[in-house]
């Protein structure tokens, strides 16, 4: 169980090579790239509105003259930061369910396993929906929406792995020592949770990004003049005959950088599974 | 049996009542109330007299139960939006919605699962690595991207196919313009499902593919393709199944986002309008009514395994 071999096994992967390669690339270009090309994302300029990608506006310039390339790098600042951390609310969230159903069993466990039965059965988006447009936009209330919803499958994940890992020999020897199940849950268990974890947040942040440009899509994310990548295609829409590019390069950054998100995590997950190989703890 | 399903059925409504009331609790925690008391024209006693009148001057506690007892006889009282019973809004909206997901589903279905199986029949081959990476694209992209940009090639630069609504203003509203209306959202919606469902039927009918029975049936001779899709992809059919249960409530959601993107009248949109107006009855209704389908959806799944898996039956 070591992690080095983890990542012998990711590098090794040419679709994670690629992959993480292309997410360094496309991190690069929303933290870096308004250090490099400074052109204001949000100043508008009716004399460039609709003006083609090309000469002062590489990739063009939105209806009311603002910059798509400065405006597609401010964007990916906010998508990014919201994925990363709704996915980390997710994780405290759905982790904490799961480890008090898993570790402790019983009462507790059916009681918080229904409640997940639960929120699976609402539609995530539907409800993300209706909390935003309550609560009013803003990327704390996208963040927490959106981490407040799509915490059931962690919960799964770490109930499920814990209720075999707490019948291994070594965690009743720490028991047996004497152990209170706090030390036991972050010294014992957790380093055997983490490899799951991992991948379990990598394909959440994922999902977290796409949700967030659906939400923007919908007029209930960021609030413009500040971009994002799903808000930026909010107006698109209404532009398709007249701008279409508009309509083109956000969704294509979602795209990219959800997949190579996705193929990340898998190819994580694949070196994972061959650790595991040997049957755990033979 | 007959056990096993009254036993599902009061989860089912233990869930729905768990549903209700976290949706209530939301509502009523979020600050701001219903658009209809935002214009800033009332005056101090007609906004008393409105919300004496909606029952809001009450307390939670009472406003739910006063919901609740009505809800169990049938009425999930009167949309502040458009003034009309909740339950007549909604159903008037239902069949547009199932009209969407069922040939959403039908399609996720009819090319997900053999595209699965046959890429499991040959791992690496030509159809396993197109599926694979057809299934991380299609799992990748957001949906109401995809279909901006099915509008934009399909209807603005190639006009063959319309680029929003359920049927034509003009002209002969017959079953082929419905159709074409349907193609291109039902597509958009399919995509993320199908992607589940393919990676579900490859790993399902991989895993099948292994088991001593397949060694046995090839050992007595059985044709290569009759092993594989009689035989392993009847065990991937259990999988798929439960998936399509799991899913259910994301193919909601993502019609929600379609609905929107294709201007499509379905209920989806309607609950997207309610919660902008914080229309407290309505999204409660929607609510309601989606978690109901998606717990009676499951509920049928656990039943159709029990019959396509005698392992199940037999526990």
């Amino acid at each position: 169980m070591t992690g080095y071999g983890v990542w012998r096994s990711v590098a090794r992967d040419r679709r994670a090579r690629v992959a993480g390669a292309l997410l360094l690339l496309l991190v690069g270009l929303a933290v870096a790239g308004p250090l490099l090309y400074h052109v204001d994302p949000v100043s508008m300029d009716l004399a460039s509105a609709g003006v083609a990608p090309g000469g002062a506006h590489p990739l063009g310039a939105d209806e009311s003259g603002r910059d798509v390339l400065a405006r597609l790098m401010a964007g990916g600042r906010v998508s990014l930061t919201v994925g990363l951390l709704a996915m980390l609310v997710a994780l405290g969230l759905g982790g904490t369910v799961g480890a008090l159903a898993g570790y402790r069993g019983a009462w507790l466990d059916q009681l918080l396993m229904r409640l997940t039965d639960a929120a699976l059965a609402i539609p995530s988006l539907f409800v993300v929906i209706a909390v935003v447009a309550f609560l009013g936009p803003s990327v704390t209330t996208l963040v927490l929406a959106i981490g407040a919803t799509s915490w059931m499958g962690a919960a799964r994940v770490v109930r499920g792995e814990l209720q075999t890992l707490r019948c291994q020999p070594f965690v009743e020897a720490a028991r047996a020592l004497g152990s209170r199940s706090g030390p036991i849950m972050r010294h014992h268990l957790l380093p055997h949770l983490m490899p799951t974890i991992l991948v379990a947040s990598t394909l959440g942040v994922g999902t977290a990004i796409l949700t967030e440009s659906a939400l923007s899509y919908l007029g209930l994310g960021v609030q413009p003049p500040a971009a994002s990548w799903g808000n930026m295609l909010s107006g698109a829409q209404s532009y398709l005959f007249s701008y279409p590019w508009l309509a083109v390069y956000p969704g294509l950054m979602i795209l990219l950088t959800v997949m190579s998100v996705n193929l990340f995590g898998d190819a994580l997950r694949d070196g994972l599974e061959r650790q595991h190989q040997p049957p755990f703890g033979g | 049996m007959t056990r096993f399903v009254v036993q599902r059925l009061g989860h089912g409504l233990l869930v729905l009542l768990l549903v209700s009331v976290a949706t209530f609790g939301i509502m009523q925690a979020a600050p701001g109330g219903p658009s209809l008391l935002a214009d800033p024209k009332l005056s101090i006693a007609e906004r008393a007299a409105i919300e004496s009148r909606l029952g809001l001057d009450q307390p939670p506690v009472v406003q739910y139960g006063r919901w609740l007892a009505r809800a169990v006889r049938g009425d999930l009282g009167t949309s502040f939006l458009y003034q009309t019973p909740t339950l007549a809004t909604i159903g008037a909206r239902v069949p547009g919605t199932l009209r969407l997901a069922g040939a959403a589903l039908l399609l996720a279905v009819a090319a997900g699962v053999p595209l699965g199986i046959a890429g499991a029949a040959r791992p690496g081959g030509l159809i396993d690595r197109a599926g694979t990476g057809l299934s991380i694209a299609l799992m990748s992209v957001p949906v109401f991207w995809l279909g901006i940009v099915g509008i934009l090639l399909f209807a603005v630069w190639l006009h063959v196919l319309p680029a929003g609504g359920s049927a034509s203003d003009s002209g002969s509203p017959g079953a082929a313009d419905a159709l074409r209306h349907l193609v291109l959202p039902a597509t958009v919606l399919a995509a993320s499902l199908l992607a589940e469902l393919l990676r579900y039927a490859r790993s399902s009918t991989r895993a099948a593919l292994g088991q001593p029975f397949v060694q046995v049936l090839r050992a007595r001779g059985v044709a290569p393709g009759a092993v594989v899709w009689r035989h392993a992809a009847r065990n991937a059919l259990i999988t798929v199944t439960s998936v399509i249960g799991l899913q259910l409530p994301r193919l909601v959601g993502g019609a929600a986002i379609t609905e929107t993107v294709f201007s499509w009248p379905g209920m989806g949109r309607l609950g997207v309008e309610a919660a902008l107006a914080r229309d407290y009855p309505l999204v409660m209704g929607v609510t309601m009514v989606v978690a109901a389908a998606v717990v009676a959806a499951s509920l049928l799944v656990d039943v159709a395994q029990m019959f396509l898996d005698p392992r199940v039956r037999a526990a």
